[in-house]
């Protein structure tokens, strides 16, 4: 692997759409470069025609060209990322089935994006430093078991958690609703180590993540600050104890969500977005909200209630709000429309994000929102299997922060 | 001396032949060299900014793609400015291509919509083809007046 991540792009539309430069910035910042495969105008007539997917657009076909070449090995990459303009129903389809391709044919991690002319290097960092990981610590990735004493700390957009592992072991948990970035990840701290019994002294490594990764992991001197992609799905198979084998982790999280294929503890596909907050944590704290409850309250409340009797418009919290208000004014039982919230949610993550993800049993569903029980159980329903929620799975983040932390206690 | 738009818009050979006939040929080389050439923008490969699309919104409404909203920021303002058209029915890749399919069917239905002249042949496959559509070609750019319109 050289130093650099080289990342090949097989793109339709950002130049047009004036985000090439973004897409260069974000692999910038993590140390990669992207590049566009160079191929021979016979490969693209050849690749295109032999992959049997016979779209219009030149640029499209051009891009598949690229994947053959990719897989067949003709091009030295480390990993690839997709990127095909938003709406576009023909890019959809060929983003789709280039990423399966590639995760199928090859050892190369993937990921895609579809980008609006709004799209920014912020937007598109979480994914460029996941895929960064994946080619460059797999070594890390691999790690199994914690060691020694670490800390993870993981800085979420609603809220801010913090865990210390002893011996492969959690003895200290710290949760906070995020506020001041830097105060509530001072305030978890505490907690955790209020909770194990120790000081900040004791601490051999520390690990950050969430959105607030970069600025909470230079006030604490964190060894590792890591994207929640790679962290959270080796947290999930490890709390879980499928650390072999494929598994399938969804994030539902307060700003975005995650769909992650794991394969030994190693990401392969992922999505990461949603359409609107409409398929957010954010969602449900408003329904709770409304209903009177507090958020732990909803997911037992939701057991209880029928979803399919209270329609909701699942794409947008606007008018999902607006859904819910009307059928709280229309007479619905709490209940019921608890139930539907929890549905919606559901519903939006598993048609906008788990179609572009091959799912692997076993589901584990991670995070917060992973506690409220009509969610999960709505979940299971559309993906018709049982999902798996492990112990601390509101930590996760953390946990696998604390875990792949654990690596740098012996300055490995 | 007509402004002739060509299609496929990236094609030399096209652009080569209206200019042998005495005409101009607007196509992509024109539109990109704008972006390439002019300084300050700062992406790459045709420093093209977010505000393409939002000038492609002339041409091609919010709820459609941005890279078809950025093409057509290049390409619009071509349209607009031409006085005739030739278009090529699905060209060979190496006769000159356009990245994305459904561009060139909104460019297309521009220029069939603009109500001047427009010529429309199919790629030739043979060399008779060949021979036949260059001097239908020939014909037609003969025929376009020799004085652009104000």
């Amino acid at each position: 692997m050289t130093e650099k991540v080289r990342i090949a792009q097989l793109s339709c539309g950002p130049e047009y759409s004036g985000v090439q430069k973004e897409i260069n910035d974000a692999a910038a910042m993590v140390d990669a470069e992207v590049f566009f495969p160079d191929i021979m105008l016979d490969d693209v007539r050849e690749g295109f025609e032999s992959f049997g997917l016979d779209v219009r657009s030149p640029d499209l076909k051009l891009a598949i060209g690229r994947a053959k070449a990719l897989v067949d090995g003709k091009i030295d990459a480390d990993a690839v990322f997709i990127a095909t303009c938003f709406r576009c129903a023909e890019a959809a389809i060929v983003r789709n089935e280039l990423r399966r391709y590639i995760h199928e044919n090859s050892s190369l991690p993937v990921v895609s994006y579809s980008f609006t002319e709004r799209t920014t290097a912020g937007t598109l960092l979480t994914r460029m430093e996941a895929l960064t990981t994946i080619a460059r610590r797999r070594a890390l990735l691999a790690r199994e078991e914690q060691e020694g004493i670490t800390m993870g700390i993981d800085s979420g957009s609603s809220t801010t958690k913090a865990v210390v592992m002893k011996d492969n072991e959690i003895v200290g948990t710290g949760w906070l609703p995020t506020t001041e970035v830097l105060k509530s990840a001072e305030g978890v701290v505490d907690l955790a180590l209020a909770e194990a019994g120790l000081a900040l002294n004791d601490i051999q490594a520390i690990g950050t993540t969430g959105y607030g990764r970069y600025l909470v992991g230079k006030h604490f001197n964190a060894q590792l600050v890591q994207e929640e992609l790679t962290v959270n799905s080796k947290g999930a198979v490890y709390l879980a104890d499928r650390q072999h084998g494929p598994a399938t982790v969804i994030d539902i999280g307060g700003m975005d969500n995650k769909a992650i294929t794991v394969q030994d503890g190693i990401p392969g596909m992922f999505t990461m977005g949603g359409i609107c907050a409409g398929a957010s944590g954010r969602f449900l704290e408003m329904t709770a909200k409304r209903l009177g409850i507090d958020i732990t309250e909803l997911g037992p409340l939701a057991m209880k209630g029928m979803g399919d009797k209270v329609p909701m418009n699942s794409y947008c919290i606007v008018f999902g709000t607006q859904s819910l208000v009307n059928a709280l004014a229309e007479g619905s039982a709490r209940e019921d429309v608890a139930a539907a919230a929890c549905h919606s949610v559901a519903e939006q993550v598993f048609e906008q994000q788990l179609q572009e993800v091959d799912i692997k049993e076993p589901v584990i569903m991670v995070g917060g929102t992973s506690l409220i029980q009509g969610l999960v159980y709505a979940m299971g329903q559309l993906l018709q299997t049982e999902v798996v929620v492990p112990h601390h799975s509101q930590y996760i983040g953390a946990v696998g922060c604390a875990l792949l932390a654990s690596g740098f206690v012996k300055g490995e | 001396m007509a402004k002739v738009f060509i299609y496929p818009a990236t094609s030399l050979i096209l652009s080569d032949m209206v200019a042998r006939f005495g005409h101009e040929p607007l196509g992509s080389a024109i539109g990109i060299r704008e972006r390439i050439q002019t300084p300050g923008f700062e992406s790459p490969p045709l420093q093209i900014t977010p505000e393409e699309p939002k000038k492609g919104l002339k041409w091609a409404a919010v709820e459609v793609p941005s890279g078809v909203r950025g093409r057509m920021a290049v390409y619009g303002p071509l349209i607009e400015a031409a006085e005739a058209a030739v278009i090529v029915r699905d060209p060979e890749f190496a006769f000159g291509c356009m990245g994305c399919a459904r561009t060139n069917e909104l460019i297309l239905f521009h220029l069939r919509n603009k109500g001047f002249p427009v010529l429309e042949l199919d790629y030739p496959t043979s060399d008779n083809e060949g021979v036949a559509f260059v001097a239908a070609i020939r014909e037609f750019l003969g025929g376009l007046p020799k004085e652009g319109s104000p």
